[in-house]
């Protein structure tokens, strides 16, 4: 067993420090991880999982406000959607989505349409992406705790 | 383990259901009645719902009670602001702090300051605004408003616990001019400061930019409360500094109080 759950972490360490090197996440992950207790050992998950509701909802309006057949692209709309996925990217540490909305809030800014299609596509894979690596770590370390290890500290520095 | 609970709007697993009771749908979350006097209580603004969520994790983590509302209107209608009744729930009004999102569609940060500071009830509770943008004129319209502190975004732990510090040593007249006078009170209730067990880690101090010779942290900064405003012209050079360092807080220190 002991084997199992070395392994387990292991994987966990090199998986979460890619996601790091890859830039999936960044520093607020960690200021996020400093958050979970054992009173709460699921705050993580749950704050990102709230994140990605967040994405869907976001990105759908955005969707409707660069939808061309209703008429004129309103780019303030567009804008204002970006702003908060940004905002709520950058609380939980998703640095490749959040510097995606920085792109895009200045293609709306510039009211550049392609660009704003564009970053759409991008922001829409990139937090279904980050949505799935997440789940691979959180079941790894749902694997570990099963294995009656303990979840490492993982030191990105 | 049995307490938790996940609320529909696919909220927050709530582990001490006495404190935690938050996520109504209309995005005003309550802190639990009868309050704690001797408990800082922290009203938390913030129109986006994972902010919310963080921000409040972040202040119950450094022991404080926390009321979470998702705009301004529904700040001052919790503070019995919105209108010229008196509220009836006087048994809430014992705000300590106020922690406001600068950008919020309907009223801004900044104007909810306004509307605290003009108030008589709660004009000298501290406000500290948050912002994801680092932009100069803001910053200092804020603090000019009387604002405690500005907060950039994202908040961390450190930044929680330097504001939670100020609270603890803040001079204990300050605490009175916060609260609505209760029938049964005719005198106000001093706060007292957090029990000992609550410490502040050495890395949990961003380095400060106001007073050059000051280095350190927590102690400096409760000298700095008590102290005249300081002249931090100094300091626009450092609130250029990249988004990946950890950014520097800037704060104008107030002679508290009665302006």
């Amino acid at each position: 067993m002991d084997a199992l759950i070395s392994q387990l972490q292991r994987q966990f360490r090199d998986y979460t420090i890619s996601l790091y090197q890859q830039d999936f996440l960044d520093d607020q992950f960690t200021e996020l991880k400093k958050l979970q207790d054992d009173g709460s050992p699921d705050f993580v998950a749950e704050v990102l999982s709230l994140f990605f509701e967040d994405c869907v909802k976001l990105i759908s309006n955005m969707a409707r406000a660069l939808d061309q057949t209703t008429g004129a692209v309103d780019f303030n709309t567009v804008g204002a959607s970006v702003h908060q996925l940004k905002g709520s990217s950058s609380s939980v540490g998703a640095k490749r989505v959040k510097a995606l909305c920085v792109s895009f809030k200045d293609f709306c800014e510039a009211q550049n349409f392609q660009g704003c299609v564009r970053c759409l596509q991008q922001v829409d894979i990139e937090y279904k992406t980050l949505k799935t690596k997440l789940q691979d770590l959180f079941n790894l370390e749902k694997q570990i705790i099963q294995a009656g290890g303990i979840v490492p500290q993982v030191d990105i520095n | 383990m049995g307490k938790e609970k996940k609320q529909i709007d696919g909220g927050v697993s709530c582990l001490r259901r006495a404190e935690m009771n938050m996520m109504s749908v209309g995005g005003m979350e309550s802190a639990p009645a009868p309050l704690d006097l001797e408990e800082v209580h922290v009203l938390a603004v913030d129109d986006s719902l994972v902010d919310r969520i963080v921000i409040e994790r972040l202040l119950r983590i450094t022991s404080c009670k926390v009321t979470a509302v998702d705009s301004g209107w529904r700040a001052l209608e919790f503070l019995g602001l919105d209108n010229d009744k008196a509220s009836a729930q006087l048994d809430r009004l014992k705000v300590d702090l106020i922690i406001t999102d600068y950008c919020m569609p309907g009223m801004t940060g900044y104007e909810l300051l306004k509307k605290i500071k003009e108030s008589s009830n709660f004009r000298e509770v501290p406000v500290v605004i948050m912002s994801s943008e680092n932009v100069m004129t803001r910053i200092d319209r804020c603090l000019e408003e009387g604002a405690q502190d500005f907060l950039l975004k994202p908040v961390k732990l450190a930044d929680v616990k330097r504001l939670r510090s100020h609270l603890a040593t803040k001079d204990v007249k300050l605490s009175t001019g916060n609260k609505r006078k209760l029938p049964e009170d005719s005198d106000s209730v001093t706060i007292t400061p957090p029990s000992p067990s609550l410490t502040i880690s050495p890395e949990s101090s961003p380095p400060l930019t106001i007073s050059p010779h000051s280095s350190d942290s927590s102690s400096s900064l409760v000298e700095m409360f008590s102290s005249s405003p300081i002249d931090d012209d100094e300091d626009e050079d450092v609130l250029t500094s990249s988004p990946e360092e950890s950014p520097i807080r800037r704060q104008k220190m107030r002679s508290p109080g009665l302006d």
